[in-house]
């Protein structure tokens, strides 16, 4: 930040700055639940129209369609259905399935995607030859044609969780690419010229400079992938099917209109997607660390 | 600009390379557009092996005989591309709508938000980590209570979807360039005792604009994205992603893939909108890129 | 000579195509003998830094003879007889400052003991000793140019380059790192090329000052130090030393307005 406002803040707060963004991020989460029950309350005043029209406020705000903020964590600690497992088990499988499938598509991806990117920065003309398929590859709306592709799959008899997979790996292998060669490049022209005054040889200046010197790099695009990933996996999930998973979940959960089990649902895709980012960025303070000089 | 002396900087054994065909990932290089000659040297000889892919393609799946359900011909893709044409493109028209309706209301309303954390410190510093969080969750997941709220077959559930995946990404790069400001400038704006007000329009605004577009141009991609997938979670049928999903279900892929083809072309025409939008609006910005160096 | 440490004969040097040619350097003749202290002094486009990678082997020759080591310079290159000090430090982010300057040593594939020997007796001449776990960001500009030094001296190469390492610092850390430079050149016994913008900072430091001019890029002259050693603040004050700044300037404008050659 290089407002002097943000100096302001950053020098009179007493809290580090990684306290100050947990507050933030948990002093935004207080106001969306304090602004999803106040619309409850006054929704219900208004008797769920519009006031002075005949027009139904959307969403409702009666409790059967948006329930309570605390139902629905409850409902998570609520069995499923009767003598059935707990709604938090149950979600927590479906959501491992999930994350499994992506994250094999997803190392896969990123493992051919630096791969690329190094040979792209060693041949120009590899570079000039490929690079343009591998920008074209993505004007396909992968997501968007996830279920097409898995039912292609399994008319192939791929099974559907590879095919799922090959999906999050397609949708990795791009973004890691381009930031794998971006980082390659990165290091000043002076320190290239110091490696040749060394006399390293190519693979030396490979991995002992432009490699880690990329290494930001490529965390920025595997942050991005993560997520991509996991959007993958579920509309990879939605044909007809797949037992298991997230997307299975949320379809049950949707046709049987319980909107607690949904909203629950929803919570438990929401923490898989932030926990799989979490745990790249886990990675990337492990391995980057040296080089975070800012915060 | 004064040429770089070459006496003094260059060295040969670096290669020069351009990589302005990448254009904003992630924000990182705003506003970063591809220059012409660049675009035309690196997509030349592919759009020409593009061709001979498509040739080969075709002679091949003729000549093995490989079922359609296996791999398509080009040709029947096209073949369904023409005959279906007022089908799909109607399809194509109705989830255009939601994507752009989504759009619309996620980029108003992350813009004003943008602007509200130029105006309280307090805002900025919870949102910004909080949209960051939210945006690595599966936003797709919220198609189906959406569906419930907003009406399964109303185009706003689908709206409300794609406005929430347009929302954080354009608010996000929208408060940075607001705020990743050169101090210098601010300095030179307060010893003219410019008022907030004076510095937001001078300064913040200009500074902002190109990773505005920047965030525009990804947003307009996952905007038909995130229609057609939010499609896949129930509603009318006269949809792409419903379309899409039935044909494909019934295993008729050149129908699926020819309204895939529409998704791609709504996808780069809103695409190039949003370029040359940006054009217009940052003239400065994109003939400075033009120039060598810099 | 056995004793040169470089030899140019005739040197030139063109960058670019037929069309849009510029002859960087051209009929370069110079001999560097061992233990000498040279600075490359000039204005923007003389070439200085162009001859400094000729002799590095980071640019080759269009015309003339190199030799450095009694080698061709890609042989010294590649026998790492030299070391290279850059305007910006140039140190690797995620390395410590040991890490740093034992990464030619790295390179060079020499064991990891002797590694850590040689690194620890290179900062202790840097006087940075305890920085060595430190990590670059951490240190100040002029630091972070120590440490580049004790990387380049590294390898105890015959031959030292630098290209304006001071240039980016301020005007006392820089007075301070030159009276650092010397103590190491006279304590490690390496011929030093240096070049510079600045004219008291190549009168200090040098025995000899090499003034070149530019278009193309030419020596117009070469001017003896013969300041005692060593050399301190009083140095800086004494009236020799003014004598000879006066004479490096001259000699600059005059290569500037095209009178007389070397």
């Amino acid at each position: 930040m290089t407002d002097a406002s943000a100096d302001v803040v950053a020098t009179t707060s007493r809290w580090s700055p990684r306290v100050r963004r947990i507050m933030g991020f948990l002093g935004v989460l207080v106001v969306v639940v304090v602004i999803w029950e106040l619309y409850k309350v006054v929704g219900k005043a208004l008797g769920g129209v519009v006031p002075g029209t005949e027009l139904r406020l959307r969403p409702p705000p009666d409790d059967r369609i948006m329930p309570h903020t605390w139902d629905v964590v409850l409902q998570l600690f609520r069995p499923v259905r009767r003598n059935g497992e707990l709604t938090v088990l149950l979600l927590g499988k479906a959501a491992l399935f999930t994350l499994r499938e992506a994250f094999v598509g997803f190392v896969v991806g990123g493992l051919v995607g630096f791969g690329l990117g190094v040979a792209f920065v060693r041949s120009t003309l590899a570079e000039r030859a490929f690079m343009p398929y591998v920008v074209a590859s993505q004007t396909v709306p992968i997501i968007a044609i996830a279920p097409m592709v898995v039912v292609w799959g399994g008319k192939l008899d791929i099974p559907q969780w590879l095919s799922v997979a090959i999906i999050a790996a397609y949708l990795t292998f791009f973004p890691v690419t381009i930031n794998t060669v971006r980082g390659l490049r990165s290091p000043a022209p002076t320190a290239m010229e110091m490696m040749r005054s060394y006399a390293a040889s190519p693979s030396q200046v490979l991995w002992k400079l432009q490699v880690p010197a990329a290494l930001p790099y490529i965390f920025t695009a595997l942050k991005v992938s993560a997520t991509a990933s996991v959007i993958g996996a579920i509309v990879g999930e939605l044909p007809a099917g797949f037992r298991d998973g997230l997307a299975r979940a949320l379809l049950e959960f949707s046709q049987q209109f319980n909107a607690e089990k949904l909203l629950a649902a929803i919570l438990m895709s929401a923490i898989a997607g932030i926990l799989f980012v979490g745990i790249v960025t886990w990675f990337e303070h492990r391995l980057v660390a040296a080089a975070h000089r800012q915060e | 600009m004064t040429p770089r002396d070459p006496t003094e900087r260059d060295v040969e054994l670096l290669e020069s390379h351009e990589t302005d065909i990448f254009a904003g990932f992630e924000g990182d290089i705003p506003g970063e557009p591809g220059r012409l000659e660049t675009w035309i040297r690196a997509y030349g000889p592919a759009a020409a092996a593009f061709v001979v892919v498509l040739a080969l393609w075709e002679i091949l799946t003729r000549a093995l005989d490989i079922e359609t359900f296996l791999l398509p011909k080009p040709s029947e893709i096209l073949d369904r591309f023409i005959t279906n044409a007022p089908i799909i493109w109607g399809h194509g028209f109705r989830t255009l709508v939601e994507a752009l309706g989504g759009f619309v209301i996620g980029g108003t309303l992350a813009v004003a938000m943008a602007f509200a954390t130029v105006r309280w410190a307090a805002i900025r510093e919870g949102l910004l980590p909080f949209a960051i969080a939210a945006n690595t969750m599966p936003i797709i997941a919220l198609a189906p209570i959406a569906n419930n709220w907003f009406n399964v077959t109303s185009p706003l559930s689908k709206m409300a979807v794609v406005s929430v995946i347009v929302f954080f990404p354009v608010m996000i790069n929208t408060t940075r360039g607001l705020f990743e400001v050169d101090p210098g400038e601010l300095d030179l704006l307060r010893s003219m005792a410019a008022t907030p007000r004076e510095v937001l329009r001078h300064v913040r605004i200009p500074n902002a604009l190109p990773y505005f577009f920047s965030a525009l141009k990804v947003a307009s991609t996952l905007s038909i994205i995130g229609a057609i997938v939010a499609e896949y979670f129930g509603g009318p049928q006269d949809v792409l992603g419903q379309y899409i999903l039935n044909r494909a279900n019934l295993f008729q892929f050149p129908d699926a893939w020819a309204a895939i083809l529409v998704a791609s072309i709504l996808g780069i025409a809103f695409y190039v909108l949003i370029v040359l939008v940006e054009r217009l609006a940052m003239p400065w910005h994109v003939s400075l890129r033009a120039t060598e160096g810099g | 000579m056995s004793d040169a440490v470089v030899v140019a004969r005739g040197v030139g040097k063109v960058f670019g195509t037929d069309t849009d040619r510029v002859e960087a350097l051209r009929g370069i003749d110079l001999q560097i003998a061992r233990g000498e202290f040279i600075s490359l002094i000039g204005p923007s486009g003389c070439g200085k830094s162009t001859l400094l990678r000729l002799i590095g082997d980071l640019l080759q020759p269009s015309a003339g003879e190199l030799v450095v080591n009694g080698k061709p310079p890609r042989q010294a290159r590649l026998d790492r007889d030299y070391g290279i000090v850059f305007q910006q430090p140039t140190l690797l982010d995620w390395r410590t400052v040991r890490a740093n300057v034992e990464l030619p040593l790295e390179i060079m594939g020499v064991a990891r003991e002797e590694r850590a020997a040689r690194a620890e007796e290179m900062l202790a001449l840097v006087q940075l000793a305890e920085f060595a776990d430190h990590h670059p960001w951490q240190l100040s500009g002029g630091m972070q140019q120590r440490v580049a030094i004790a990387r380049a001296l590294g390898f105890r190469p015959a031959l030292l380059l630098m290209d304006e390492p001071f240039g980016a610092l301020d005007e006392m850390t820089r007075e301070l790192m030159q009276q650092e430079l010397l103590r190491i050149w006279t304590e490690t016994e390496t011929t030093v090329v240096f070049v510079t913008h600045s004219i008291p900072e190549a009168v200090f430091l040098s025995t000899r000052v090499v003034v070149m001019s530019p278009r193309p890029g030419r020596i117009s002259a070469v001017i003896d130090v013969p300041l005692a050693h060593p050399r301190d603040v009083e140095t800086r004050e004494s009236d020799d030393y003014y004598r000879l700044i006066t004479e490096v300037r001259e000699a600059l404008r005059r290569g500037e307005t095209g009178e007389g050659r070397r």
